[in-house]
């Protein structure tokens, strides 16, 4: 599953249902992304997405996880619009047989999501507005999994 | 007229988010964006900006056609 909203969501309940009805698969692991107030530097998280186009990239690389860690399922949601501190960005849950290629995916998965997936982040604060993009420290995350 | 999209900051560079265009390729466009703006000439020819030609990632020059829908995608950060 796949989803983008300009709603806030709960992720408990969205972990909730992930879970519902499953015999066979033995490890779902999770991620939650919270916005960050950075101290008040920023007051509101801006994310823009490219509808249609997005989700196809999500689900591309969403499948390309369920073939490397054989994944049962996966749920991907994500914000978009405006979010305030506190709230929840992104929410990334992944269901295997056993842990390791739940934990796995999962990972992957947000490393995919901070660098590659087509969304555009601008926060604004007091200091102004500013478009985030990708960290040396993301593309060395992603880059962990290129070999 | 081909539909053109600009998204990220490349939308605040130029003061517009989508527009009717007419040209013959995804290149000529380009230039064309850029002959009427300069800044946004520069923003787009930045590294690290990618263009979609009717949602697919296209690498290099493509011709275009009366529906077809460009889009310039500058650095992606989600999560």
């Amino acid at each position: 599953m796949i989803a983008l909203t300009d709603q806030a969501f709960d992720p408990g309940a969205l972990l909730s249902d992930f879970c519902r009805d499953r015999t066979e698969t033995g490890a779902v692991a999770s991620f939650v992304g919270l916005a960050r107030a950075e101290l008040g530097a920023a007051a509101v998280l801006e994310l823009e997405a490219y509808p249609g186009f997005t989700e196809g990239e999500i689900n591309r690389i969403a499948q390309e996880a369920v073939d490397r860690f054989s994944l049962d399922d996966f749920a991907v949601v994500h914000r978009v619009g405006k979010i305030a501190p506190g709230e929840s960005i992104v929410f990334v849950a992944t269901a295997a047989t056993h842990r390791r290629a739940a934990f796995e995916a999962c990972d992957f998965l947000m490393d995919y999501l901070k660098s590659r997936a087509p969304f555009w982040k601008k926060e604004t604060g007091p200091a102004g507005a500013r478009w985030i993009e990708p960290k040396p420290q993301d593309h060395a995350d992603i880059a962990r999994w290129e070999t | 007229m081909a539909r053109v999209l600009l998204f990220g900051r490349l939308s605040d560079v130029a003061g517009w988010r989508a527009r009717e265009v007419e040209s013959p390729s995804v290149h000529a466009l380009r230039d064309l964006l850029g002959a009427e703006d300069a800044r946004l000439g520069e923003a787009l020819a930045a590294p690290g900006v990618q263009i979609a030609l009717d949602q697919a990632i296209v690498r290099g020059d493509a011709a275009l056609s009366l529906r077809s829908e460009v889009a310039f995608l500058p650095p992606m950060s989600g999560g």
